[in-house]
């Protein structure tokens, strides 16, 4: 029997290709408007997909690595994701809602507890990805730490050495989130009317956590939500943030280039479970891809060449960019699951028309060869990926007041 | 004087708080969490035309003793991330969220208040307050203590630097002409910059300016340099000059401080914080506020607020039998309860008058406690109450109410079905909204 695929959407702008906003079907005059991604939103659940992702930023986007640029021909400009992500929950009903929140300069304890408001108003359907951010520019804009400047430094691999501390400040905003997420037992509201209280106070637990860049004493504001634990997501592309990966989120994105490299990548992040002494499930793996749909091949290359033509040069991006007709992404998707790989996130080049095509042309293909469910089940977002909605990891704790080893 | 050239009175509502005032023990208490709770409030305000809804924060659990308050609500979701929920279900109602100025940052609080204000069409509205609180701090990277004077000084500073942020981007920048493959106009989005005492930023905006240029802000403060400011910047005045006397004396001083700023007296509007209590008859609504009363202040929590002042364990004190005779132990009073402001300057004196009011009306502790945290600010039939409103908002009291209900989450639907329609019928409230921003409005005028 086939396993089924999880599936992901990737929204950000008028599509993940620079000049997709310039074609007839996009909407760029909207992008800044609920209605867009409201409308995104019902179309990706259309399409029965588990989840979609939103792309953010503290900086603008720039063709320049680390410092803004000045041109107006592409699109600038973007809303807080977590924001986007709630305002489209009360218009979908199935689909998980997972926004990007940086870590490098926010309070932990703000962003815990957005995402465990996201899970209240969508009913169990929020997850985060967790983002690290490494530019100048974004230290600018908050003023209160200095991190060496990366545009000095040579090599990637020495990038990649200034970069671990920020990695390392995520794992700890992840592991306060989720303290702070389970500081609240599940039945710590009791409203007990003999005894005038409206909690038990056993049930609530300060978290203690002590790190480098923070300390947060706890208990979260607000209640366990309906997952317990939000879903939290790493895009990674090298070794650092995949041990980030496995140390705290359920879920990590790669990009992988073809099956090899997806074999080699899940591998890869096997070795930094190990490294990291993950414990419980293993990590899913899913890999991104940019896709461009048509009905058939030759005109999903044509369209690929106007954008690039419009842009004015050859597109290129870290994950593997598909320009096919649904039964070719079918088939690619198929040979990377036996590669090891459990879900794709796909990023559409081209906003509506990508999605629409994944939603009306690709599911159907995948649900006929058993790649994916007819529709959606009953249960929340974690559930729906077979993680399960986990215990408070203090319920069982008889001594409230203790730190977790 | 005719309908026409009457004060239009504004209204808004408050989600019930984490405090004493919120009832949980009914039957008909709701949810403070689900979401549900805050749709039905927020639609239902709606429905009565209200100006906005309004959300409070609070960001460390409060503490008695040492140990978390239990015998109140306790919990709540994020206010920007419930209030960007609440756009997609209503249209035109303002929504106001809570953030403190001490453990938010400029930068990411005005692109989170900018993405509201697109996200819900111009209705977000921004209330800063300022906490310095060591307690509070001890969840946050920045840490807490501020010092007290520095507290309001940074928050002026952060609104100051909020505002850089949002004029960062012209009004016209994004075009997003497609034949002429201009997304944004040339030059059209600048950095902001700012070097002050408290922040030291710059960088571009993420965040397109949003339909109202800024949220509407509102403010609390009461100390003189709290009216100073908002005198100086604030568009709404959230006071707790609910009653009549205190009320006018309020309004006249700060809408005195305006004319220094250039400003017109209706570019701020004072909204106090305001309870109404309805009834068949005036007797009625009269038993239904002592029976609000009753299930507000519980045996175990009129002892909790004799604690506040005294300052110790009373925990073997009997709610219905008589006050400590012993005076309040002034040396712990500082920290008994954490997390709330603690507003008994002089626990001696406040005893000693509590003692003297219990005796002279033969009080017990849990009767007492009623007697002096007991508040209606409107009480009677829904035409008394209209007609009570009407006049405060004539006689320059204020220029509407923030409501605050009891119960979530349909605290406020009497109010609406029965007040709302009254006041119109006295034609000093709205049948339509008239803007579709919440700064329209409330009648105040488009930034620059």
């Amino acid at each position: 029997m086939t396993e089924h695929l999880h599936l992901a959407v990737a929204l950000d702008g008028a599509g993940w290709h620079p000049a997709a906003w310039r074609l007839p079907d996009a909407r760029p005059g909207d992008l800044f408007d609920a209605a867009y991604w409201v409308d995104l939103a019902q179309a990706a659940e259309r399409g029965g997909l588990d989840l979609l992702t939103i792309e953010d930023a503290f900086t603008l986007q720039s063709d320049h690595p680390f410092r803004p640029d000045d041109r107006t021909d592409q699109v600038r400009g973007r809303l807080d994701a977590a924001l986007v992500a709630t305002r489209i929950a009360p218009a979908t009903t199935h689909i998980g809602l997972v926004p990007t929140v940086t870590t490098t300069h926010t309070e932990p304890f703000h962003v815990a507890t957005k995402v465990a408001s996201l899970d209240w108003v969508s009913g169990g359907r929020a997850g985060w990805r967790v983002q690290v951010l490494r530019q100048q520019a974004e230290v600018d804009q908050f003023g209160r730490r200095v991190l060496l400047d990366r545009s000095q430094v040579a090599s990637p691999e020495d990038r990649q050495a200034l970069s671990r501390p920020l990695f390392d400040e995520a794992a700890d905003a992840v592991e306060v989130s989720r303290r702070l997420w389970d500081s609240w037992e599940d039945d710590a509201e009791i409203r007990d009317r003999p005894t005038g209280r409206f909690i038990d106070r056993e049930k609530l637990h300060h978290i203690d956590f002590e790190g480098e860049h923070f300390s947060v004493r706890g208990p979260s504001i607000t209640p366990r939500s309906p997952q317990g634990q939000p879903l939290v997501v790493v895009l990674a592309h090298h070794v650092v943030p995949y041990e980030l990966a496995a140390r705290s989120a359920d879920v990590v994105f790669t990009t992988p280039h073809d099956a090899a490299g997806a074999a080699a990548i899940v591998a890869e992040v096997r070795a930094a479970e190990e490294r990291v002494g993950r414990e419980g499930r293993p990590l899913l793996v899913h890999a991104d891809l940019l896709v461009l749909l048509e009905a058939d091949r030759g005109r999903a290359e044509a369209a690929r060449a106007e954008l690039d033509e419009l842009d004015g040069r050859a597109w290129r991006s870290d994950a593997e960019i598909v320009a096919t007709d649904p039964e070719g992404l079918a088939d690619l998707l198929a040979d990377w699951q036996a590669a090891g790989i459990e879900g794709f996130r796909l990023r559409p080049a081209r906003l509506p028309t990508d999605l629409d095509a994944i939603a009306d042309a690709l599911v159907p293909v995948l649900r006929a060869r058993g790649l994916r469910p007819a529709g959606y089940g009953p249960g929340t977002l974690r559930e729906r990926l077979g993680l399960g909605r986990p215990p408070s990891r203090y319920a069982a704790d008889p001594h409230p007041e203790r730190t977790p080893a | 004087m005719t309908a026409t050239t009457k004060k239009q009175v504004h209204l808004a509502a408050h989600f019930p708080g984490v405090n004493s005032t919120t009832i949980w023990n009914r039957p008909d208490s709701g949810s403070q969490i689900e979401f549900s709770s805050f749709v039905h409030l927020a639609q239902a305000a709606e429905r009565g035309k209200f100006d906005f809804f309004f959300l409070a924060e609070g960001l460390r659990l409060r503490e008695h003793r040492g140990k978390l308050v239990d015998l109140d609500v306790v919990g709540r979701p994020d206010s920007l991330t419930v209030l960007a929920g609440l756009a997609a279900v209503t249209d035109r109602i303002g929504l106001a969220a809570t953030l403190n100025t001490t453990f938010n940052e400029p930068y990411e609080l005005a692109r989170q208040f900018a993405s509201l204000d697109h996200l819900s069409a111009g209705r977000a509205a921004w209330n800063a307050v300022t906490s310095p609180d060591a307690f509070t701090g001890e969840n946050f990277r920045r840490g807490g203590f501020l010092d007290p004077s520095q507290r309001y000084e940074r928050a002026a500073e952060l609104i100051a630097t909020a505002k850089e942020v949002w004029d960062s981007w012209a009004d016209d920048a994004v075009v997003a002409d497609q034949a002429a493959g201009r997304f944004v106009r040339p030059g059209a989005i600048g950095e902001f910059d700012h070097r002050g005492e408290h922040f030291r930023i710059r960088g571009r905006s993420t965040v397109p300016r949003s339909p109202q240029g800024y949220p509407v802000q509102i403010q609390a403060g009461d100390s003189d340099g709290g009216r100073e400011l908002a005198a100086r910047y604030t568009d709404v005045i959230f006071s707790r000059h609910s009653s009549f006397d205190a009320g006018q004396r309020f309004y006249a001083d700060v809408k005195g401080r305006l004319a220094r700023y250039g400003r017109t007296p209706d570019s701020l509007k004072i909204i106090p914080a305001a309870v109404a209590v309805l009834g068949d008859s005036e007797a009625d609504a009269r038993e239904r506020a002592d029976q609000i009363h009753l299930d507000q202040i519980s045996p175990q929590g009129a002892i909790a607020f004799l604690e506040q002042v005294w300052g110790r364990d009373l925990s073997d004190h009997d709610p219905d039998g008589p006050l400590p005779s012993f005076d309040p132990d002034v040396e712990g009073t500082e920290s008994i309860t954490k997390g709330r402001v603690r507003h008994t300057k002089d626990p001696v004196a406040v005893a000693q008058q509590w003692r003297d009011l219990a005796e002279s009306k033969g009080l017990s502790i849990r009767q007492l406690i009623i007697e002096v945290t007991a508040r209606s600010t409107f009480l009677g039939t829904a035409k008394q109450v209209a007609a009570q409103i009407d006049h405060a908002v004539q006689e320059d009291a204020a220029d509407g109410y923030i409501l605050v209900p009891h119960l979530t989450p349909h605290g406020l639907d009497e109010f609406i079905d029965t007040v709302v329609p009254e006041l119109q019928d006295r034609g000093v409230f709205r049948t339509e909204y008239p803007h579709e921003t919440l700064r329209g409005n409330l009648g105040l005028e488009p930034v620059r």
